[in-house]
């Protein structure tokens, strides 16, 4: 099935056959990374921008290698030091940014809906990086490419999410893309960070780990946001530690050949422990390697879904 | 699919006997088969590859293992732009050996405007700095709009029409013919 969106902001909206199509398209771009020269040309003279409103090294750096590794010009925003701190509204920033000839735009912001507003807005594609608590839809396709790709299906897997899943857009795009794709999604964490209405999208809510973990293919660990225990969200870090953290002892009533994830940055010691970090079944850093490989993908498919777009105004006139 | 205009350029014994007289050609310019490796083109290149690789194989009668590639030249096309709705979908590229100092055989099924081919060089430039690189060709159909020649060819077959190759491994027979 050919991608045929302008915008990628969430995978709430996409069909399961769009989510299949993006996966497909992954490994070609995947192989590119064991050659000696890594790139591609297949978008010379398209221009990237980088928007982000919060700061971030990792999905920034994905996002712009993946961009230069198909050839294209990339420019990073931080907005800190543009005329975003001169008072610039985001539609402004955006219109500025496409005056300027961006094809895609990458957006990362605090606040929920911003990808969608400017995508309305604007002609260029943009690119949800992350948007409050809503969605982070290309850290969802990563982390399901790399279950695909160990595990060479998706359908019937168990999976859990462990942690802070309120304020997880990780979370919410790890939920819409794998209910879609036919998994059984659990999540576990202190009741206070675990949404009641979670359940209404089809995933399995656990308050034990011990319980939550049993006979899982999968375990994805979110990460603690330290300055949630301010808002008094969890009681103490020693005490999640006690309940929430993914040790040897609690993977043992896991499936045998459980994979382990997380999103990153991790905080060794309290959402994982650092011998799970570090065992064999930790697959933290291909991930990271498959973000790349999944971002590439989608710049693609939507530099492609440009291009068919744009023929079609000329066919119609 | 039944095409109106339809005409059989190669039934089935004429392809192979078009592959064994290619892999005849390619030995007699190449004396060292240690030295020669194959790369066929997405998607029917492959196949060919396949098949020209067992041909060499069973010719030479060696234990010489011949390195074998794949190759997708969707990222490294010129008219991207001018697709429109047949984006072309992206396939794998696997050439799991060093190309460095070898002798390249690289395998299409038809030659027509050559920039299929100008996209593989360039994507083979991007694997290292091969010592020749060869093209085989199952039909070379003339009109070129690049100074591309095939070194080897089952069969030249000038023509404005297109020409459809079907064979058994993805289309379940092998014939070549015009499908205007």
């Amino acid at each position: 099935m050919p991608f045929n969106r302008k915008d990628l902001l969430g995978l709430e909206e996409l069909e399961k056959k769009e989510i299949q199509t993006i996966i497909d398209s992954v490994k070609p771009f995947k192989s590119l990374f064991t050659r000696s020269i890594k790139k591609a040309p297949a978008l010379i003279g398209k221009t990237v921008v980088n928007l982000f409103y919060e700061p971030s090294t990792r999905t920034r750096t994905s996002f712009e290698i993946a961009a230069k590794r198909l050839s294209a010009d990339v420019v990073n925003i931080a907005t800190a030091t543009s005329s975003v701190v001169k008072g610039e509204s985001l539609i402004d920033t955006g219109k500025t940014l496409e005056a300027m000839k961006a094809d895609i735009i990458i957006i990362r912001h605090s606040l929920a809906g911003t990808p969608e507003i400017l995508a309305k807005n604007l002609n260029a594609s943009i690119i949800n990086a992350g948007d409050g608590f809503h969605e982070h839809p290309t850290q969802g396709l990563l982390d399901l490419y790399t279950i695909y790709e160990k595990k060479k299906k998706i359908e019937g897997l168990k999976i859990l999410l462990v942690g802070d899943i309120l304020h997880s857009r990780v979370a919410k795009s790890n939920i819409w893309a794998l209910t879609k794709m036919g998994a059984k999604v659990r999540v576990v964490g202190p009741p206070t960070l675990i949404p009641k209405n979670i359940a209404d999208l089809g995933v399995e809510i656990f308050y034990d780990l011990d319980k939550a973990i049993k006979d899982v293919d999968v375990v994805n660990i979110l990460r603690i946001q330290m300055e949630r225990q301010q808002e008094n969200l969890f009681p103490s870090v020693h005490e999640y530690v006690e309940l929430y953290q993914v040790t040897s002892e609690r993977l043992a009533n896991a499936k045998s050949g459980v994979l382990i994830m997380h999103p990153g940055p991790m905080n060794r010691g309290i959402e994982i422990s650092s011998s799970v970090a570090d065992s064999t079944s930790a697959v933290i850093n291909e991930q990271v390697t498959n973000g790349i490989a999944v971002r590439m993908a989608v710049l693609y498919l939507l530099s492609a879904a440009r291009i068919k777009q744009g023929k079609k105004h000329v066919n119609s006139n | 699919m039944e095409e109106k205009n339809r005409k059989i350029i190669l039934d089935s014994g004429k392809i192979q006997t078009a592959i064994t007289k290619l892999a005849d050609d390619i030995l007699s310019k190449n004396d060292d088969i240690s030295k020669i490796a194959i790369v066929g083109i997405q998607t029917r290149g492959v196949y060919l590859a396949k098949r020209l690789l067992k041909e060499l194989t069973a010719k030479k009668n060696t234990d010489i293992e011949i390195p074998f590639g794949i190759l997708d030249i969707t990222l490294y096309r010129d008219d991207l732009g001018e697709m429109g709705a047949d984006f072309p979908t992206i396939k794998d590229t696997s050439i799991p050996f060093d190309i460095t100092a070898k002798n390249i055989i690289l395998i299409d099924d038809v030659l027509y405007t050559g920039r299929t081919i100008r996209s593989a060089l360039d994507v083979l430039k991007d694997y290292g700095r091969p010592k020749s690189i060869q093209l085989a060709v199952l039909i070379d159909r003339g009109y070129r709009e690049l100074p591309i020649q095939a070194n080897f060819i089952g069969l030249s077959y000038y023509t404005k029409e297109q020409i459809c190759v079907e064979l058994r491994e993805v289309d379940g027979q092998d014939t070549v013919y015009t499908c205007n």
